[in-house]
Parts: structure tokens; sequence; C-alpha cells
């Protein structure tokens, strides 16, 4: 396996503030993993640091082996790097299969228009929104525009995909629905950055997690360890609980 | 779907524009002049509806492009270089312009651009009357008149700005259907979202708003050949760029017939208002800019037509049967 994507100590600093700080990790190809972290760590900084949305003021972005550290949104979703946001962003006037036709014909690398549509058509089926092809995207409820943005991402043939809190407010069936949408994704040979809070959906898709905190990465490893890492419980509920919860999970 | 491709706008067009260019042939000096004025602002109209229809950046840069292209086309013309290739030479220069303007001011997005793309007629302004020793400064150019007796040269004007709006029209038709349309679409609605999809959002701005320039360029030399004097303010009147996205609004923006019935409209209101209310008329105006944007905000052409004519006979039940 080699790395999709690679950040080199990544920094970006607004003004003061260093909102990431120094962040490395590796992507590999076919990989999920989780980035996890309080309100306010960092998290999608980081992801537009690597989208090119804020460029990084120190270190490299390296994806498929190439510095694409300055380039621009657009450029990173041609390459084959989409995201979705955490708050949806349709083109609200349009059509739910104009709004992920848009994503194909530009950010994909379709012969024409006509195929462009077909292509949007075929990802509107794959996640599920086929029947509501023709409504206006402003008329879909939040789960259904979840949906849109991931179709929207898909239309564009990505290699890495970067979920923005897919499943924030969605309730229990609902994020059942999300995660295996997730896992089909992953099945198509789609390597997944995902930021999420939710720990049901870290703990049953990801391979590995990363926890960011005041913008730097504090703890690397697999789900289960990190659950009851010292540092992960302390960046979430303070040194004081993390050392009764030790305890208590001592004494348990 | 974007695949819909209805005829009717090409037909509507075809017909207006060829009623406009029979008026030499049909009416009096007087209607000839109205028909040039509406066949002038209905091409700067049509020219605004790329950038702030289609686009959404509500641009007031079109007294720049306009009085650019006046200046452009009457100093060509006193270098001795023939009318027509004057007028052309005003709209590619302008259309540089553009290029170069927009890659600055396109970078503003909502109030800050409208703020921007009025700063631009300002300063325009200004540098044409600091520059005298080119432009004659305040005291104005003298343009070479156009040949021929009077009703001839404002036959010719008409046909000339007429061959300007079927250009500006065709231009909208193209934008609207192709992929360049589509992405500019995508960004008046929701720029980020464009960006992350694919859509070279800068490039997409700057051509829709070198769109919305060479026209105006182009109106603007025909003009100043047309009236055979030109100075600053007349050029980069303040007044014609906030029309002009009134017309297009007042019909209809972000639609191929919607800047060309606003502009019909709005003339001739505002010829009616000069005629008979002489010193209330820029009041009127007023009022109606306000009532556009309180009652009418998509504009003529976005009115629920069908809903009215429906409702209207429903008051004659008898007139009904008889159908």
């Amino acid at each position: 396996m080699s790395a999709i994507l690679e950040l080199q100590n990544v920094s970006r600093a607004f003004g003061g503030i260093k909102a990431v700080n120094d962040v490395s990790f590796k992507l590999q190809e076919g990989e999920i993993v989780a980035l996890i972290g309080p309100n306010g760590a960092g998290k999608t900084t980081l992801v537009n640091a690597i989208t090119g949305v804020h460029t990084p003021t120190a270190g490299k972005v390296l994806f498929e082996g190439q510095d694409v550290t300055r380039q621009k949104p657009f450029q990173a979703a041609r390459r084959g790097l989409a995201r979705t946001f955490q708050i949806v962003q349709p083109f609200p006037r349009m059509t739910v299969l104009e709004n992920v036709a848009a994503s194909a014909l530009f950010g994909g690398h379709p012969e024409s228009v006509a195929e462009a549509h077909e292509h949007a058509a075929r990802e509107l089926d794959f996640v599920g929104l086929g029947h509501v092809a023709h409504s206006p995207a402003s008329a879909l409820t939040l789960p259904n525009r979840k949906r849109l943005e991931l179709a929207k991402s898909l239309a564009m043939s990505p290699k890495v995909l970067l979920l923005d809190e897919v499943n924030a407010g969605l309730n229990a069936t609902e994020i059942d629905g999300a995660l295996d949408l997730i896992r089909r994704i992953a099945a198509r040979g789609v390597s997944i950055l995902i930021i999420e809070h939710l720990m049901k959906v870290v703990l049953s898709l990801s391979s590995r997690v990363l926890v960011l905190h005041h913008g730097e990465l504090i703890a690397e490893g697999p789900p289960a360890e990190m659950v009851h890492d010292r540092k992960v419980i302390e960046a979430y509920l303070g040194p004081k609980f993390a050392e009764r919860f030790q305890k208590e999970m001592a004494g348990a | 779907m974007m695949a819909k491709k209805s005829p009717w706008p090409l037909i509507v067009m075809a017909l207006w524009v060829a009623a406009l260019a029979l008026t030499p042939v049909a009416l009096g000096n007087y209607e000839v002049r109205i028909a040039i004025s509406i066949a002038m602002f209905t091409a700067l109209a049509l020219s605004w509806n790329i950038i702030g229809g289609f686009t959404g950046y509500p641009s007031f840069a079109t007294a720049a492009f306009y009085g650019i292209g006046c200046y452009v086309g009457a100093l060509a013309q006193r270098a001795g270089v023939p009318a027509a290739l004057a007028w052309l030479a005003a709209a590619a220069f302008v259309g540089g312009v553009s290029f170069l303007l927009g890659s600055i001011v396109l970078r503003l997005k909502g109030h800050y651009f409208a703020i921007g793309s009025i700063a631009l007629v300002d300063i325009s302004r200004l540098v044409v009357s600091s520059w005298g020793g080119v432009t004659g400064g305040g005291n104005g150019l003298n343009v070479p008149l156009l040949e021929g007796r009077p009703p001839e040269v404002s036959a010719l004007v008409l046909h000339v700005m007429l061959v300007i709006v079927v250009a500006a029209f065709l231009a909208n038709l193209l934008t609207d259907r192709s992929r360049l349309g589509f992405g500019l679409r995508c960004i008046e609605q929701n720029e980020d979202a464009a960006d992350m999809v694919g859509i070279d959002t800068t490039r997409y701005k700057i051509a829709a708003f070198v769109l919305s320039a060479i026209f105006p360029g182009a109106v603007g030399a025909v003009y100043a050949s047309w009236v055979g004097y030109i100075d600053p303010t007349d050029s980069f009147d303040i007044l014609t760029t906030v029309k002009v996205p009134v017309m297009a609004m007042l019909g209809g923006a972000g639609t191929l017939l919607g800047p060309v019935v606003g502009a019909v409209s709005f003339v001739l209101l505002e010829e009616l208002f000069w005629a008979n209310f002489l010193e209330w008329n820029r009041a009127i105006m007023g009022a109606i800019v306000v009532a556009l944007i309180f009652f009418l905000p998509g504009g003529i052409l976005k009115l629920d037509w069908r809903a009215i004519l429906r409702r209207a006979p429903r008051g004659k039940p008898a007139e009904r049967k008889t159908g």
C-alpha cells in the first residue's frame, strides 16, 4: 500500500492563531481514517488546508506523491480530491440532478453535457436519491441533502473523499443508512478521511483514528485504543475527569 | 433539465429586431430616435445580464465600459480610422480593459463588488478628465460626423445598434446553453460550492465580465459617432450605470428576453414621464425602482402570466361558456 494523501508538517495560521499546527499523517489507498477532536480543534480548517480553501502557511500536502500544497479548490476537485461540507452547500435553484451533473461536468471528465447527466443519474441511484432527481435541491430534507452532498462528490470520481461531519444532525436510523452508504463508497476503492463526533461511526468504520486538539495531532492509533487514551479523554473532558474516569476503569 | 431549448425567445427576438429596423421606413424622426434609444439600452441591458443576471454579480461598471468605448471610438476616428473599424477597435480595447479590471474587482463579492464596480466608473471618468492632452479633458472632444443626410445617418446608427443588439443577444444565448452558462449559474447560486465541484470560478467570472463589457464599448463608440461630441460627464454618467441593471431586473435578470422587455418598457416609461411630468420624472422613476424591488423582484417575465390571464375571465362567466 502506498500513501495516496500525505501531510508533512502542515500549519495554517490566522494572524497569531495557529488553527492547525505542524500536522503530519498519511492516508493509505483504500483506507478509512477518522479525524476526531473537540469543537474548535481545527478539523475543518485542516480539511480546508488540504483542499486549497486555505493555503497552508507552512508544510506540504502531497496527493499521489505530487506536491499540491498551493492548489485551488477547483484544482483539488479535478484531481480527485473531493470533499463534502459540514454545512451542506447545494445549488438551491437547480434540480437535484443538475446539482450532481454540475459536479460531473466540471469536476469529472465527461465527454459531453449529456454524459454528465447520465453519470449524475447513476450516482443519484447509488446514494438513493433517484426518486427525487427532478425536485429542486432546496426542497430536500436534511438527510437527503447530506446524501446529495455525497452524490456531488462521487460524481467527480474522486480517489480521496474528505467527509466533514456528514452524519451531524441525523437520527439513529438515518445514521445506519449513512454508515451503509459510506461502506459502499469505500468498497468502490475510494480512500476516505472522515471527520466525526459520533463514536458509533468512528468505531464501526475506521481502521485508524487521528485526534486533533488545539490544532495539533495529539494521538493516532486504532479506534478502540484511542477511546481509552488518557490524552484524548483529557482533550475532551479535562484532566480532572480523565483521572476519575481512569480510576473507575481500573476499579471496574 | 438544462436540455430544454425552446425556440420562442429566438423567434420573438427576430421579430422584434425586424420591427425596430423598419422604423425609419415606416415612422418619423422622433420614433427613430426612440428606437435608437431602445436599441442602445437593449444592448447594454443584455450585456449586463451576463455578469449581473447569469453570474449574480451586481455590476455597476456599464458606464465605465460605455464611456471608454466613446473615447476610444472618438480618438480612433480623429486619428483617421474609418468609423466601422473604430467601433470594433473600441469593443476590443474595452474587452482588454475589462479583463484587467475584472481580475481585480471580481475578487470582491456582493455589495463590495457593487461598490467596487461603481468606483470603476468614477476612476475612468477622472482619468479621462485629467488626461487633457489626449482626451480634451473637461472640454470634451468633437467626433467626425457620419456622412449623409440626418435621416440616413439616424437609420444607419439604428441599424448598427441593432447589429450590436443581435450580437449581445447571441452572446446571451450561447452563454445560456453552454458549459460556461452552466458554470455561471452555479457561481450565482453558491460560489463556494461551484469552486468545490471543479469550476475555475475566477476564469469564469472574468469571461462573464469581459462578455458584459465589449458590447457597451461598441455602443459607446457608435453613440459618439452619432452625436458628434462627447465629454466626460456625459460619457461616464452614473445614471446610465444605474438604469441598465434596473432595466434588466424590470424584465427579468438571468433570462434571455428579460433585458429586452425591460429596456423597451423602461425607455418608453421614461419618455412618457419626461413628456408629461417634466419636474417629477426622476421622482417617478425612483418610485418605480422601489416598487420593482418590493413587488416584482423576479421581473416582468417571471410573473405568473398564466395565472393572471386565467383569473381575468372569471369575472365574465358568460364568455367562458361560448368558447
